[in-house]
């Protein structure tokens, strides 16, 4: 049985159950998943336990979501986030 | 409104080992306790449980600690405990019960809940306490709790070729299990120098155990040829998206970075530790008075009993001084029993509270945070991270007199005013000002200048960020279901 | 030796000082605190025209616009972070859009630009609000600051025309000398020599009042805020509903709630308001700010899932008939009061500064000050 996969910017990503969406994405190499809000510069896993909010990242068209915290599940969307994350709200 | 039938005798918040203790000791005096805790299951931080894929099914930090571990979590299944994992709490308030609002966080959309209770333990931990310096905010650098909760609970390596830095002894075990999962450490970079630790023998001897646990990692990383070198420190970090090499330093004795030491060194992870900062906001937001530790942190005021300045409510662990799981264990007890009404204590265990007390002042005094790091700032390098605001530019409010303090420091120049609403930049924003705002150079240690003062940073009334709809919301659950 | 000695480093003893160095006095302001800390830090920024009645408030609040304008122009809109965004009141039921338009309809009559909006042109104003909502009127002529940053550029610049600015320093009395006359101001770092004090200490002005002699009745009134997460641009004007103007002009001691929703240049926005007279009750209200995000979240829906990052909370300082004291109190000549500004210290400062430094120089002052003069309740209390 192939090891279960969500999708990362559209891209089967493999994880363990019970994993962070941050663990899988560190596990599959991948560091960064937002860019800020000023700098537009990368961020991805800091402080690793919900509170730096440094992990931020949109899961099922939700953003602001902590990679960390977040447990993956096999359906799961997750999405590279740019600043806000609500750019969609912008008017 | 909440009946008495659904007030509980005491609700606990946080599930590391001071708030197992607690409820243990509830428990046992037939009390019903609520128990609410962010994590998916019980230990904390402390006491880190794998996730159920990971490949190493123990729970992490157990050391000696194993029995004790499983009877305790064995006392969540009893009669009379709620337990709710996975429950944020973000505000406490106070009336003729304590009411514990928090939002349970399994599902896709956060629901409210609030819990009643006579009286309070807060239980709360603390997290990695951390320094700006160049750098710091690449991909690929990590706080040392965050490299090892990615480890221990998910069983992912941070990286493959890491450094490990800062001070402390949490330092060890960090790269020892990185080492043993495979992943290369370059080094382990202790900022205090070896010397310091033989000031602290008395209070080191009388805590043997301790002794042991750190030989035992110094043997697994020795026989790994793991340097671990005393007196060093990390200066920069450099890398485009993401880190690509670490710029080290060596200390002098005064904790100053010793010219034309730096080394580079190539590395895809910076695991970096200065010790650890308690959450006190919830025990700020219900009203109980704090100090400012020897370390620099603010901690919750307890008296023998481990109660607050307010009646009813009891701090235990972290929160009320760093001091390691068994402290906070032997904490969580004195403070379940008092809740329970049962008090004095045994003279055993306000003996080995006070042994590990001084255990843990020691390990503070043998690892301060040096100032080297307030020297090796540049303009841009960010000091708060959330809102990517230089060290320039606070530094220049300063020069400039509008700035003199921390609280000042965020509302004009707004460190702390983002989604982290300065756990992270706290500490250093605080150190900064005081330094900047006119004490003598060489006097920056936290305890040193009296306008350092990280008090504005520790108060939150909204401890977990929440929503409108939560914030609104005028039913919640379990505030008319019977136990 | 000062001509003056301010005592409060908020946005209005920053205005004071600001206009008192531009008349060639020497100024020194005092603050037992830094700067800003007090409820200057706890407001939103706001200078309106668009929640007063016709009368001397508005008089004095649309002066104090001009007079801001000015102050863009001489600091820079960016150190203050001034916006000229415009006000919207919404009503979010049919029987409040006649008051409403019986309102601004009597502004219009005292110089208010006030642009009644149908129901089916709002959302071209304002997208996001709700699609229920029964119509408004336009302000163009509101305006926000982020206060503390204001406060500070202001007396920076009096700082650059000489003044001084001691933090730190607490005002404990007067000094006077055989024939009564104020000669200096004593603090617990020593008695700083002066002919005049200015009490611009806010919604401590009661309480400062009291030690300078001349009491007047400055209470606080307390006010949350809650702060979203940061967002784009959501929200482009100060949006409130129409039953604000009411709450501000109550004097009902009792918890009053509107809806206020306002975007700032960092990206948050900012909900409020509220108003209880609770002493100075430092303690998290559940019950304020839950219906703050109910109010809020009915006239603009989406906030429903938007995260609130942080509230706040501070003490206006009211006067009983809501206007503020501006003026040299005839118990004690030297001292002067610029304080009492209720919710509106922000946006009326430059003019409270103004007035102060015309009245402090002798200069023909720009607004008739008698309805602000601390005179009006000794005569209430004679009468």
């Amino acid at each position: 049985m192939a090891d279960p996969t969500f999708l990362f910017d559209g891209r089967p990503t493999p994880y363990v159950e019970g994993q962070s969406v941050g663990a899988a994405l560190t596990a599959a190499g991948i560091r960064s998943w937002r860019t800020t809000r000023l700098g537009g510069r990368p961020r991805g896993l800091f402080c690793g336990i919900g509170i730096c909010f440094d992990c931020l990242v949109t899961v099922d068209d939700r953003p602001n979501e902590r990679a960390c915290l977040v447990p993956v599940r096999e359906s799961m969307r997750v999405t590279t986030q740019e600043g806000t994350g609500h750019g969609d709200l912008e008017v | 409104m909440a009946t008495s039938r659904s007030e509980h005798d005491a609700v606990v918040v946080g599930a590391g080992p001071a708030g197992l203790a607690a409820v243990d000791q509830l428990v046992r005096a037939g009390a019903t306790v609520a128990l609410l805790d962010a994590g998916h299951g019980p230990g904390g931080q402390f006491w880190r449980h794998p996730v159920p894929g990971a490949p190493v099914r123990e729970v992490a930090g157990l050391h000696h600690d194993r029995s004790t571990y499983s009877r305790l979590v064995d006392t969540l299944h009893t009669d009379g405990v709620r337990y709710l994992p996975q429950h944020h709490v973000w505000t406490i308030t106070a009336g003729e019960h304590f009411t514990v609002h928090a939002v349970d966080r399994s599902g896709d959309h956060e629901v409210p809940v609030e819990v009643h209770g006579r009286r309070l333990v807060l239980a709360t931990g603390a997290y990695d306490r951390q320094v700006p310096f160049p750098g710091w905010d690449l991909p690929g650098v990590m706080t040392a709790g965050g490299v090892q909760a990615l480890l221990k609970a998910h069983g992912v390596p941070a990286g493959r070729r890491v450094v490990v830095a800062g001070t402390g002894p949490f330092l060890l075990p960090v790269a020892a299990g990185l080492v043993a999962a495979g992943a290369e450490v370059v080094s382990v970079l202790e900022a205090s120098p070896r010397a310091r630790w033989l000031r602290e023998a008395p209070a080191v001897l009388r805590n043997a155990g301790k002794l042991g646990e750190a030989a035992g990692y110094l043997g697994r990383l020795a026989a790994r040829r793991v340097p671990v070198r005393t007196g060093w420190t990390v200066a920069r970090a450099d890398g485009g998206d993401a880190l690509t090499s670490v710029t080290v330093a060596r200390l002098d004795r005064s904790g100053r970075r010793v010219a034309g030491s730096e080394r580079v060194v190539q590395a895809d992870t910076l695991a970096v530790g200065w010790g650890f900062t308690p959450q006190v906001e919830l025990a700020v937001g219900v009203g109980c008075r704090t100090r400012v530790d020897a370390d620099g942190s603010v901690v919750c005021e307890v008296d023998d009993n481990q109660q607050t300045s307010v009646p009813g409510v009891y701090v235990a662990g972290e929160a009320c001084g760093v001091g390691g799981a068994a402290l906070a264990v032997v904490e969580g007890e004195v403070a379940g029993a008092a809740a329970a009404g049962r008090a004095p204590l045994p003279r055993r265990t306000s003996r080995r509270r006070a042994t590990l007390r001084g255990f843990a002042a020691a390990v503070q005094r043998a690892h301060p945070v040096p100032d080297a790091w307030m020297d090796g700032l540049e303009d841009d390098t960010l000091l708060c991270r959330c809102e990517e605001v230089p060290v320039g530019k606070v530094r220049s409010a300063v020069r400039d007199g509008a700035v003199q303090d921390a609280r000042t420091a965020k509302l004009l120049t707004r460190p702390g005013m983002g989604w982290c609403q300065g756990r992270v930049c706290g500490y250093a924003t605080a150190c900064l000002t005081a330094r900047w705002s006119g004490t003598p150079a060489g006097s920056g240690t936290p305890a040193g200048p009296s306008s350092y003062d990280p008090t504005g940073f520790a108060r939150r009334p909204v401890a977990t960020p929440v929503t409108l709809d939560t914030l609104a919301s005028y039913q919640s659950r379990y505030a008319n279901r019977d136990l | 030796m000062s001509d003056v000695v301010v005592v409060g480093g908020g946005i209005v003893g920053a205005a004071c000082a600001y206009y008192a160095a531009r008349a060639g006095l020497e100024v020194t302001v005092v603050d037992r605190g830094p700067v800003g800390a007090g409820t200057t830090s706890r407001g939103e920024g706001n200078i309106l025209v668009s929640d007063k009645a016709p009368g001397p408030e508005l008089a004095l609040a649309l002066w104090s616009r001009e007079l801001w304008l000015e102050v863009g122009a001489d600091l820079g809109d960016e150190p203050l972070e001034l916006e000229r965004k415009g006000g919207l009141v919404v009503a979010t039921s049919e029987p409040a859009m006649g008051p409403l338009a019986a309102f601004a309809r009597g502004q219009q009559g005292a110089g208010v630009d006030a642009v009644p909006v149908p129901a089916e042109e709002l959302h071209a104003h304002e997208p996001h609000l709700a699609p229920d909502l029964a119509g408004g009127v336009l302000y163009p002529q509101d305006m926000q600051v982020q206060p503390v940053a204001a406060a500070a550029a202001l007396l920076a610049a009096a700082r650059a025309q000489g003044a001084q600015v001691r933090t730190g320093v607490e005002a404990r009395g007067l000094a006077r000398d055989g024939r009564g006359a104020v000669t200096g101001l004593a603090t617990d770092r020593g008695t700083l020599p002066t002919r005049a004090v200015v009490n611009a200490a806010g919604t401590w002005g009661g309480a400062l009042s009291e030690r300078l002699g001349c009491a007047v009745p400055v209470l606080p009134r307390r006010g949350f805020i809650l702060v979203t997460e940061p967002l784009p641009r959501v929200v482009r004007h100060k949006v409130y509903s129409a039953d604000y103007v009411d709450n501000v002009a109550s004097s009902d001691a009792g918890l009053e709630t509107s809806t206020v929703v306002e975007a700032t240049l960092g990206g948050t926005v900012l909900i409020g308001a509220s108003r209880e007279r609770v002493g100075y009750d430092d303690t998290f209200s559940r019950e304020v700010v839950r219906r703050l995000a109910a109010q809020a979240t009915r006239i603009f829906p989406f906030l429903a899932r938007v995260r609130v990052m942080r509230t706040y909370h501070g003490f206006r300082p009211y006067c009983p008939d809501h206007l503020p004291v501006v003026g040299e109190d005839p118990r004690v000549p030297g001292v002067f009061h610029a304080c009492g500004h209720e919710g509106a210290g922000i946006g009326l400062a430059p003019a409270t500064g103004r007035l102060l430094a015309d009245l402090l120089s002798g200069a023909e002052p720009g607004v008739d000050p008698a309805p602000y003069s601390p005179g009006r309740f000794l005569e209430v209390a004679r009468g």
